[in-house]
């Protein structure tokens, strides 16, 4: 039976707890509100590029391009895109826990945010490189991470690239998924979260001619290399916008958790004082008699 | 030709623009071009400079960065990474743009940076192009 001052100590801290949660998923919430945003904006641009590149990678003929090169998987290269901290609810385990699908012994990983880099290290597998991302991602960043997987694949020390991060589909609900990305070949697979409407384009897949301007070699080796930048960046947008959800749902929770902990303690810390005053009473009263 | 153009103008940030319109011109990598409706297929570089929109007989303009532009039938897919409608263009913010990015051209950068700070420099200046040319 613990007593009224351990009682008193624990509803103290546990409110001091509460403060902090509070706090966090006061600030989570707003930054959620930036990345959400953010990542909602990208979708129309990653999905016209998308729907885009289909179009040219079918009219493009017989050309090839390095980077649509689809060679027998050996080796793979996967970039892990997780948090930089923890407290966001399950999201990383989840990730993790994908992650750990890829064969260990022919998967080479890329990652971004130290969450990834820990899970790398502690499993004890390859690791290729680590790349750091703000909260608000640039796309210079996105650019270094893509240029990375770029340079393995021709290189041919991969030959195959998926990204796996966290897709934001609400804010209760984020998905771990993992994405291919390198070879560029079978576009319609590639869509970072977008759903909806299609564009149109299909109705051109008939179409016989069509020109590029100044040359097919020159669009698409324009093109390819922005793609995968921007699909990275995209990504790496989604990926904050879940962070961000996630960790103001769990405080969210970590909060309520907290209140309904000080509102049960304080009703056992009541009823044991009451029965404190009720014991010294009766004790007071009994002496008292004795006395008499 | 009663026809009309679906115009999309897309940015990582946002949709800048999307309607039906008569005509557009392009700043493409090989020169100004203009698109009616039912131009042949095309997909081509684009380069800063400034994207002309008629619709209803009225003319507006867009400043645009570096990007490509998809053609069919009856639409055009423009992307790119900046674009501003020529009426909210601040020149005086573009004009800073300008010389911050020139001023960072001066210093020792690595290629990937000056490619940065290139890109900013020209989306700049097409914006100061296309505000200075239609002041009058």
């Amino acid at each position: 039976m613990p007593s009224t001052r351990d009682l008193r100590r624990r509803i103290k801290s546990i409110k001091n707890t509460s403060q902090i949660t509070k706090a966090m998923q006061m600030v989570a919430a707003s930054k959620m509100r930036k990345a959400q945003q953010a990542a909602l904006a990208g979708r129309p641009y990653a999905k016209l590029m998308n729907s885009v590149l289909a179009e040219v990678t079918f009219h493009a003929g017989d050309f090839t391009h390095p980077l649509m090169e689809v060679r027998e998987v050996k080796k793979r290269g996967v970039i892990v895109i997780s948090t930089d901290k923890g407290l966001c609810g399950a999201l990383n385990s989840n990730l993790m826990r994908e992650a750990a699908k890829f064969d260990k012994n022919t998967t080479s990983h890329i990652t971004a945010g130290r969450k990834a880099s820990q899970f790398v290290a502690r499993t004890k597998r390859q690791l290729s490189a680590e790349f750091t991302y703000k909260d608000a991602p640039l796309f210079s960043e996105a650019q270094a991470i893509s240029k990375f997987a770029q340079d393995l694949f021709l290189n041919g020390e991969v030959d195959h690239v998926d990204v796996l991060f966290t897709n934001f589909i609400s804010t209760l609900n984020q998905k771990p998924e993992a994405r291919p990305l390198l070879p560029v070949g079978e576009i319609k697979a590639i869509e970072a979260g977008v759903e909806g409407e299609g564009h149109g384009t299909e109705l051109l897949r008939g179409a016989t001619e069509f020109l590029f301007e100044p040359g097919a070699e020159q669009v698409l080796g324009a093109l390819l290399p922005h793609y995968l930048n921007f699909q990275v960046y995209q990504f790496l947008l989604e990926a904050k916008a879940s962070e961000h959800s996630a960790r103001m749902v769990a405080m969210k929770n970590a909060t309520d958790n907290a209140k309904q902990l000080i509102k049960d303690l304080t009703l056992e810390y009541n009823k044991l004082r009451q029965a404190n005053i009720t014991k010294e009473l009766l004790e007071i009263t009994s002496a008292a008699m004795a006395m008499g | 030709m009663a026809q009309t153009l679906k115009l999309e103008i897309v940015t990582p940030a946002a949709k800048t623009y999307s309607d039906d319109v008569e005509m557009v011109t392009l700043p493409g990598i090989e020169g100004e071009m203009g698109i009616f409706p039912m131009h042949v297929p095309l997909l081509t570089q684009i380069v800063a400079g400034e994207v002309g929109v008629r619709k209803d007989g009225q003319e507006s303009f867009f400043a645009v960065g570096d990007g490509f532009a998809e053609i069919t039938g009856d639409h055009v897919a423009i992307l790119t990474d900046m674009a501003v409608r020529g009426d909210d263009i601040d020149e005086r913010k573009a004009e800073e743009a300008r010389q911050r990015a020139e001023a960072r051209l001066q210093e020792k950068l690595t290629d990937e940076e000056t490619a940065l700070v290139s890109a900013a420099l020209a989306d700049s200046l097409a914006q100061l192009k296309v505000k200075r040319r239609h002041r009058r």
